[in-house]
């Protein structure tokens, strides 16, 4: 987030948009509900009719991949209507004209055409974000999760610079990020393409830094994403995957393509659980649950927080850090830590976000990067004054549907997403009765129309087919989606990304286009 | 600034605060049973009354601004039976089972009776009559034991905003209820409990699966394990086991939860945990020494380094992990098996 969670209530005007927040992060939801009843103005722009959408002032039920015509839609009636911010424009961006020419041709009329929403709620969406002083955009995996997710963001970007939403308090672009410490796993590093604190590999002078603390050499070749690293096990160019804390079985999309890569390497598993991914490693290694080990986490908002141990791990589990540095040690690296603390502070001296922070400083409350020294406070807001790389770039993006599209056999849109009660693949929170109780098994929202034409009842079993595969799955007939759209949680194992696509991948960043898949329904005889 | 007296102390206070919170200031503690600092104030519990020099009768704490000059004692005579009083008063409706009240040694009404030598009620009458409602899988909800004080209804409405429940009926039937009465699990309840983690008495409770006494327990501060936003919360822990959860009222949730956050830990101390290595060996997966585990993952490394290069090795780091098992993941990749093969679920 360019923000912090706290200054959610006092946005003036808040746009949710591929994020069904009261779900997936019901504590932020919470707070945009507070927001509300402080007079916040709320803009919803997400193919289902989340709980959200009841509270907002426009609702754009918006058909799946359509985000960056909604944004250009939204950019052209604020320049029509000249409610940009013309001096922050002037003074702090780049590419404004050739922007501007883009969303010249997103009249609302034709936007509304593609989104399947109504020319006059576009306006009225612009004008609410528009006119605020302080708006903010919280999204989700609703917006990143396609063939075009990175363009997606950038034309949300957009937005925000063009009406100077950047750089103040309740204001900026701020992606709410999924899991605990995915901020911090990208912070550290875990990512092919860049070390800790977004060092580049192929930034010699980075390179020749690690080597320094490191003391080895390093490659300076950036490496695979998941997805291609799965391709490259399924055509044999990866012989070995070494996994951690991730099912990939149930959370990756093609899973019949995941199970072939992952039957032909030779995998390490290393778990909490026998998930559906250990089930097929060769070797599996016992890890520490996070109430059984010291430590940290990074929220989406870049605070660094403290994790404490409060119970002893089971039978032989190892906090993975310990298994980490073991491993390293049995292959001839003898680096040696005692603690976590150690390894912080290993982190600290090799990444200039985080110099300043200490266990010692966030015994109490985190502290939110970047914190370059100790007396430093942390960075509530980023891109304050200025855009951090000097000046914003506007990015001219056009929409372009995904080829999941308009297939003849396949006319029907399947988007996924969360239910509140399953985290993730269910491995941890389907340890809960009452959340089983809940939200215990798979299904597939479908319009009432679209189950009349089908002649399908609410609780039927009904087959859904990709040219990935099928599924058997008890139909919820709601009109929480859109007639032609099916809504499928991605908990479940057997479940919705059997159907996905996990070739089509966003050209920068490779992330699969999970939010859009063309399926087919069919009652079961 | 303001300058009042507190129990014959001067204190300074901010315009616009209450006497509660000026005394909190100062470390002068006024019990309460309807306060929360997140709420608009409503007094309507009374017990935090105190006496103001001047004053016609004893004002509530929590909902009376400082005023220049203002003598106030917390717990003067007056104030001591005023609480004695209310006391009795909700006892005579509140039944004395703390015996087996899984509430008992964090219920306020118990610690204040304590307090104040209130044994017994002195009124007689007639007694509340409520079904349980267990149907929501997480908490029920013991109406007989509620005290009314709103504390659940305010955090619903103003700080959760789902407005599950509210108050049902007048005088001596009043309770907390759904709409129609119809039970938590057929109301817009999302399960946060975040109106049990306010609960001053046994009214809310958590569906706990072990039995124990909040004196058997500690708690350890931490941050969720789930979604982005990293709630603060503490695990409530008897020997070694984590029995409950309680948010913190800090940055970011300022004692929020969710129904993740709040119930689902069980998977901490489930029985199906992984204890030990296991290898696979004709096809199966079999417990191994860690030694053993290591040295087969280890050569494998090493053959395929020099068989295909280590670029034909690649490992998933966890956005469930520590930053520091990310650190040293990304470090082992890096560093020791010689790739920049390394990526993790941000995208999934």
């Amino acid at each position: 987030m360019t923000n912090s969670i706290g200054e959610i209530i006092d946005a003036d005007a808040i746009f949710i948009t591929g994020s069904n927040t009261t779900e997936s992060h019901p504590v932020i939801g919470a707070k945009v509900k507070q927001a509300i009843n402080r007079g916040a103005k709320l803009i919803v722009a997400d193919p289902r009719e989340i709980e959200l959408a009841k509270d907002a002032d426009v609702f754009l039920q918006i058909k799946p991949g359509t985000s960056i015509a909604l944004s250009n839609g939204m950019a052209h009636v604020i320049l029509e209507e000249g409610i940009e911010d013309k001096e922050y424009i002037k003074a702090n961006t780049e590419e404004f004209d050739k922007f501007a020419k883009k969303v010249k041709d997103y009249t609302p009329e034709k936007v509304a055409e593609i989104c399947g929403v109504a020319a006059e709620d576009i306006r009225k969406a612009a004008r609410i974000y528009g006119e605020a002083s302080k708006a903010s955009i919280l999204y989700c995996m609703g917006i990143t999760q396609h063939h075009n997710g990175t363009e997606t963001v950038m034309s949300l970007s957009n937005l925000a610079l063009m009406t100077g939403n950047l750089g103040k308090e309740s204001t900026g672009l701020n992606p709410l990020r999924g899991q605990n410490n995915v901020q911090g796993a990208c912070d550290m590093g875990a990512l092919p393409n860049v070390l800790t604190g977004y060092q580049s590999v192929v930034n010699p002078e980075v390179i020749e830094k690690f080597e320094k603390a490191w003391n080895v050499k390093l490659s300076s070749k950036p490496g695979l994403t998941i997805p291609e690293a799965m391709h490259g096990a399924s055509h044999g160019d990866i012989k070995m995957l070494y996994i951690f804390g991730e099912n990939p079985m149930v959370s990756d999309p093609d899973t019949n393509h995941v199970r072939k890569a992952l039957s032909k390497t030779f995998l390490v598993v290393q778990d909490i659980f026998l998930t559906e991914t250990a089930e097929l490693a060769d070797v599996v290694l016992p890890a520490a649950s996070f109430a059984e080990k010291e430590g940290t986490f990074v929220n989406t908002e870049r605070r660094v927080q403290r994790v404490r141990k409060a119970v002893e791990a089971p039978g032989e589990a190892k906090p993975d850090w310990v298994i980490l540095m073991e491993l390293m040690n049995v292959l001839g690296y003898g680096k040696k830590y005692h603690n976590t603390e150690e390894i912080f502070n290993e982190i600290r001296e090799v990444t200039p976000q985080y110099a300043g922070i200490t266990y010692e400083r966030i015994a109490e409350v985190g502290i939110q990067w970047p914190c370059p020294t100790e007396d430093h406070p942390g960075t509530k807001v980023l891109h304050v004054g200025k855009p951090a790389r000097g000046a914003g770039l506007f990015k001219a993006v056009d929409y372009i549907p995904s080829s999941e599209e308009n297939k003849e056999e396949y006319p029907y849109i399947l988007t996924t997403g969360r239910n509140l009660y399953q985290y993730h693949t269910t491995t941890m929170t389907g340890k809960t009765d009452g959340i089983n109780e809940k939200a215990g098994e798979c299904y597939i929202e479908i319009n009432p129309s679209l189950a009349e034409a089908l002649n399908i009842k609410e609780g039927e079993i009904v087959k859904v087919t990709s040219p990935r595969g099928e599924i058997k799955t008890k139909a919820r007939v709601s009109e929480i989606v859109g007639e032609k759209v099916v809504f499928i949680p991605f908990h479940y194992a057997e479940g919705a990304n059997i159907l996905t696509n996990g070739e089509e991948l966003d050209q920068y960043v490779k992330i699969p286009g999970l939010k859009v898949t063309g399926v087919n329904i069919e009652k079961l005889a | 600034m303001i300058t009042l007296k507190i129990n014959g102390l001067e204190v300074e206070a901010e315009e616009g605060s209450t006497i509660l919170e000026a005394a909190t200031k100062v470390g002068v503690k006024i019990p309460t049973f309807c306060h929360d600092p997140r709420l608009v104030p409503h007094g309507s519990c009374r017990i935090c009354v105190v006496e103001l020099e001047g004053g016609r009768n004893l004002p509530t704490a929590c909902t009376t601004p400082v005023a220049e000059g203002m003598n106030i004692q917390t717990e003067s005579k007056e104030v001591v039976e005023t609480r004695r009083e209310i006391l009795d008063l909700i006892l005579a409706n509140h039944p004395l089972d703390c015996l087996t009240c899984e509430k008992s040694g964090r219920c306020t009404l118990q610690d204040l009776c304590f307090k104040y030598d209130v044994k017994e009620t002195t009124h007689r009458g007639a007694k509340k009559c409520h079904p349980i409602d267990e149907s929501n899988p997480f908490y029920y909800s013991d109406q007989n034991k509620c005290i009314l004080c709103g504390k659940c209804v305010y955090v619903c409405s103003q700080l959760q905003g789902t407005n599950a429940i509210g108050f049902a009926e007048r005088g001596f039937p009043t309770h907390i209820a759904t709409p129609f009465n119809e039970g938590l699990a057929h109301s817009t309840c999302v399960s946060c409990g975040n109106c049990v983690s306010v609960c001053p008495v046994g009214a809310l409770m958590p569906k706990s699966k072990e039995k124990f006494r909040y004196w058997e327990t500690r708690t350890v501060r931490t941050t969720c394990s789930y979604c982005g936003v990293g709630c603060q919360m503490d695990l409530v822990v008897k020997e070694n086991s984590v029995v409950g959860i309680d948010p913190v009222m800090a940055v970011p949730n300022d004692g929020l939860l969710c129904v993740k956050g709040k119930f689902a830990f069980n998977f901490i101390n489930h029985p199906n945990r992984l204890k030990k290595p296991l290898v696979r060996k004709e096809g199966k997966l079999v417990e191994a020494t860690w030694e053993e585990a290591y040295q087969v993952i280890a050569d494998q490394i090493n053959e395929i380094k020099t068989k295909d290069g280590a670029d034909a090795i690649a490992g998933f780091s966890s956005a469930r992990a520590l930053t520091e098992e990310n650190y040293l993941m990304q470090k082992l990749m890096r560093a020791v098996v010689g790739t920049n093969n390394v990526d993790h679920c941000a995208r999934l």
